[in-house]
């Protein structure tokens, strides 16, 4: 495990040393961190169910040695970083291009820095190490988000992810405060053994809830999301949503699942609401999104939702020790997780390579590009219809459990909550078909239809390092689709050790191709036998066609009801396509509109959505530290004499309260 | 599973491909004796669909292989779909592969391809279908979903066949919750075959088109799998809303004596089902394409009150 985040620390140096030795760094070290990753994949694989297994490194402080530990938890979470990163690295190495912002040496520096932090963060065992490579990773994020620093945007999108991502940490640092609980020491086997008050307990949680949210992106804080991943480039995107967003979640559970001693039923209920209305938010907000990345970005936020749910639910389970309800709600959320980091960061390098063969992230300038880069239209085609939650792909696997853990409800003690619940089913279920909305747009106005602009016609299509990424994301999504029963089983012991329920016996009392977690009766799903069932029908279906009729077939112009005289521009463009959505949905959205009026020599028609949050909160709040941090500049006199003045008081004052 | 159970499995399928065009044919029959008008022959999708078969395909220049996959995998989603709700029997090998989500899934499959066929050669009317198809999905989807779960938590399972069978097994009573969910189910159905009041079948070449639009590009055999699909789907729908709703006929074993006498039960409640169908889309005047959310909504809310009612009153 060690040996993988040494050889990545080096892989980073040595692309120092090699600082514009741009084919040197894309065609070897890439590769060399993608085998890395492949290795702690299988490491994380063989540690999973385990014992967990300690370690003290002798770095850091005198005295505060780093602490680290490998348990079922971290194992999972290594997993899903090691085998989405070896499909993105293997990307990335014939992504990055020469001479576009920081120098290919220093990239490869902060690349593989920020999967070695984001690596850590899962292996920590005290609150220092998590600390200290939480700053890593949101730092080396942050330069790889500022990678073409030339632009303004690009700087923005950067300074704003940095201030919230350090918000959120002051919120955990303060998280870890409250779990020591004065005993001044911040390993978590101390904080395990630390039992709350109630009181504290929440505290904790609801800071742990807005740290990690932060990163998360759930409800308010969700910002920074749709303004970095664009600005990012496309595997770092792919890495930020699939893998980064992930280590908040686990941050989440670690702190409510094993580190608190106590767990709330009310903590579920509000995990559960603020996962809703995040998953709510984010998919309204996609389906109107014109540029690719951002409309991938507000879909991340929707896909965190729904993991929050499933936590949430988990939780509440929990809290009225309903442990196997609590492990299939868990089980949802975990199986989310892997899903989401697949086909998600499988999308993000897809709209890498559509950026780079043709230059563009506006939907509106895109189309037809199945022609002319059929991987790529083939490859995103699966991870849009795994986003939208078809099976028999990995996204629908997680939401059918989700769905399930649901129909169980009834049977909690609170009445009221057991009546309120499943109808949180059906606003799932109404996230899951928007979600389909939205990868409809997605992949029909990028890929299908003609092309809107004529250079479309030269895109070329995606490399043989980026296709072989982009394969063994395809190839993680599917199998995540077809072996829900074994995947469900090797993760079992994490589901054990947070929820003390163990899963595995139900599952393996059924066949190999049937998923039915509690009983055949109750709930099943066979996705080999569907897709086999699907692929049967389709092919004799075919064959038949063909034996008894005929395969004649010819060519002309569309027909289109016989309108002559249409043109490209005539098709539903990405703002027509989710103008139902505007309609309907148009409280949430803040919207300017310019309509053209009919004696407009030159009529054009523009449309600006934009979201609410940001005038109902962020800007007051910038208002207010704006003035705030006036009343303190009046401090600032710049002369020496005054400063002088200032320590003195301070020390007098500092000398009044030790007297006492 | 016995040689019974692969029995009635093959039947419901070949059945269900038989006799979905022919229901099909009857709703015309109805729908022309209802408005006063020489009715088409019973027989006449099937003509239809032979013709089809016959003639030769042709598709746009552009077109992607993409196209001309959609119409053999929309085609073999609702096969799968017929194979997978217990029409005759209960008994049925492939039921376990899917339960009612997983068929809500399927549904899903097959609207979004069927819309991206129809983005993919670019015409307006092409991707103005489309938009309107995942329209009426996003809305009627959940819709569907929830319908299933208020039968789902009176049965407490989520698998169709053990839906049925509880249901079927239960004296005779009356569920408030699922005469909301009834009614959310019809309007759901009618939407999501395009019928009236949402989109209108019987015309073609009128902007308010949805169904139509989105085959419009689809010509020879490619067509006659489409439309054999739309029958099929509506077959389909009938299917469920009898096997939740009046269940009563459904054997629960796979004996051919059980099955013998299933199938004129089903006949039956098809017939009629088709006529009341019928009659409501001759009484009710097409919606104009703006109403069809609210018209969605609202049956979505009908759907999760049928599911409040349910824990309000218990039953």
């Amino acid at each position: 495990m060690l040996v993988v985040l040494t050889v990545w620390l080096a892989i980073g140096t040595f692309g120092v040393l090699a600082l514009h030795r741009f084919a040197l760094v894309a065609k070897v070290f890439f590769p060399m961190g993608a085998a890395a990753s492949l290795v702690l994949c299988v490491a994380a694989a063989s540690a999973m169910g385990g014992a967990a297994e300690v370690a003290e490194l002798p770095f850091g402080l005198p005295g505060l040695n780093f602490h680290l530990r490998l348990d079922s938890l971290s194992a999972l979470f290594l997993m899903v970083l090691g085998g989405v990163t070896t499909g993105v690295s293997l990307f990335a190495a014939g992504y990055f291009r020469k001479g576009e912002g920081t120098p290919p040496g220093l990239l490869c520096l902060q690349y593989h820095l920020f999967l070695a932090s984001m690596a850590l963060v899962v292996l920590a065992d005290d609150a220092y190490v998590f600390m200290v490579m939480w700053e890593t990773m949101a730092l080396s994020s942050f330069f790889l988000v500022t990678a073409n620093h030339r632009i303004a945007e690009i700087r923005q999108a950067g300074y704003l992810y940095l201030l919230l991502a350090h918000v959120g940490a002051i919120a955990i640092l303060l998280c870890f405060g409250v779990l020591q609980a004065n005993s001044g020491d911040y390993t978590f086997n101390n904080m395990r053994a630390q039992h709350l008050s109630p009181f504290w307990a929440s505290i904790a949680f609801l800071l742990a809830l807005f740290g990690f949210g932060a990163k998360a992106g759930i409800l308010p804080l969700h910002v920074w999301l749709p303004e970095a991943h664009p600005a990012a480039p496309s595997p770092v995107s792919a890495l930020m949503s699939g893998v980064m967003l992930k280590t908040a979640v686990y941050g989440l559970l670690r702190v409510t699942f094993d580190l608190l001693s106590v767990q709330l039923w009310w903590w579920g209920v509000l995990l559960l609401s603020v996962g809703l209305l995040t998953a709510l938010f984010g998919v309204v907000f996609s389906a109107v999104q014109v540029d690719m990345k951002r409309l991938l970005a507000y879909s991340s936020i929707e896909n965190i939702g729904l993991i929050m749910v499933g936590m949430g639910l988990s939780l509440l389970f929990y809290a009225y020790h309903m442990s196997a309800l609590a492990a299939l709600a868990l089980a949802a959320a975990l199986y989310h997780v892997a899903s989401h980091a697949a086909f998600k960061s499988l999308l993000f390098v897809c709209t890498g390579s559509v950026l780079h063969a043709t230059g563009e992230r506006n939907l509106g300038r895109l189309g037809g590009l199945i022609r002319y880069t059929p991987w790529v239209a083939w490859l995103s085609l699966i991870g849009a219809l795994a986003s939208a939650g078809l099976p028999p792909l990995g996204g629908f696997v997680s939401e059918w459990l989700l769905l399930q853990s649901f129909l169980f409800t009834p049977g909690l003690p609170n009445s009221f909550l057991n009546m309120l619940i499943p109808v949180v089913a059906a606003a799932i279920a109404l996230i899951a078909a928007l979600a389909g909305y939205t990868m409809v747009k997605f992949f029909g106005v990028i890929f299908l239809g003609r092309p809107r602009e004529e250079k479309l016609a030269q895109a070329h299509d995606a490399g043989t390092l980026e296709k072989i990424g982009m394969l063994w994301l395809v190839a993680i999504s599917i199998l995540l689709g077809l072996m829900p029963s074994q995947i469900l089983k090797a993760i079992s012991p994490v589901i054990k050790q947070l929820s003390l329920f163990d899963l595995s016996p139900s599952i393996a009392a059924n066949a190999w191709w049937l998923l039915a977690p509690i009983s055949v009766a109750r709930a099943s799903y066979g996705p080999v036998i569907f897709l086999l069932g699907v692929a049967a029908s389709c092919t004799l279906a075919y064959i038949l066609v063909r034996l008894f009729y005929h395969g004649r077939l010819r060519r002309s112009a569309p027909w289109d009801c016989g309108y002559p005289l249409q043109n490209a521009r005539m098709q539903d463009t990405a703002e027509g396509f989710g103008q139902p959505i505007r309609q309907i949905f148009e409280p949430f959205f803040r919207m300017e509109r310019e309509l053209p009026s009919p004696f407009d020599a030159q009529p054009r028609y523009r449309v600006l959505v934009e979201d609410p949050l940001w005038y109902w909160l962020y800007l007051p709040i910038a208002r207010w530290v704006e003035r705030i941090s006036q009343w303190v500049g009046m401090l600032q006199k710049g002369r020496i004499a005054v400063y002088l003045l200032y320590s003195f008081l301070t020390l007098v004052a500092l000398l009044l309260m030790a007297k006492q | 599973m016995n040689q019974y159970g692969m029995l009635s499995q093959l039947l419901d399928v070949v059945m269900a491909l038989l006799l979905a065009p022919l229901l099909t044919g009857w709703l015309n029959q109805w729908r022309a004796l209802l408005q006063n008008r020489s009715a088409p022959d019973l027989i006449q999708p099937y003509k239809v669909l032979h013709k089809l078969f016959f003639k030769e395909s042709v598709i746009a220049d552009h077109a992607s292989p993409l196209f001309r996959m959609v119409p053999y995998l929309v085609f073999g989603c609702m096969t799968l779909a017929s194979a997978i709700i217990p029409m005759l029997s209960t008994d049925l090998p492939l039921a376990p592969a899917a339960d009612a989500i997983a068929l809500v899934g399927l549904f899903a499959i097959a609207r979004t391809f069927i819309s991206l066929a129809a983005m993919d050669i670019g015409t307006a009317f092409g991707s103005l279908g489309a938009r309107r198809e995942m329209l009426i999905g996003f809305l009627a989807e959940p819709a569907l979903l929830t319908v299933l779960f208020t039968s789902s938590l009176i049965t407490r399972s989520t698998s169709l066949t053990s839906m049925v069978t509880s249901m079927s097994h239960n004296s005779f009573a009356i569920y408030p919750s699922l005469a909301f969910a009834g009614i959310a189910f019809v309007m759901v159905s009618l939407a999501e075959n395009a019928r009236i009041p949402v989109d209108n079948p019987a015309t073609h070449l009128e902007l308010t088109m949805i169904h139509e639009a989105l085959i419009l590009e689809y010509s020879g055999r490619h067509l006659a799998l489409m439309e054999w699909a739309a029958s099929l789907k509506l077959f389909a729908y009938s299917c469920i809303g009898l096997a939740i709703f009046f269940p009563w006929g459904v054997s629960t074993s796979a004996s051919p004596l059980a099955l013998m006498m299933a199938l004129p039960v089903l006949v039956v409640k098809l017939a009629i089902g088709g006529a009341l169908v019928a009659v409501i889309e001759t009484l009710s005047a097409k919606m104009r394409i703006f109403r069809v959310p609210e018209f969605l909504a609202t049956a979505f809310m009908l759907a999760v009150m049928g599911m409040l009612v349910h824990f309000l009153l218990g039953a």
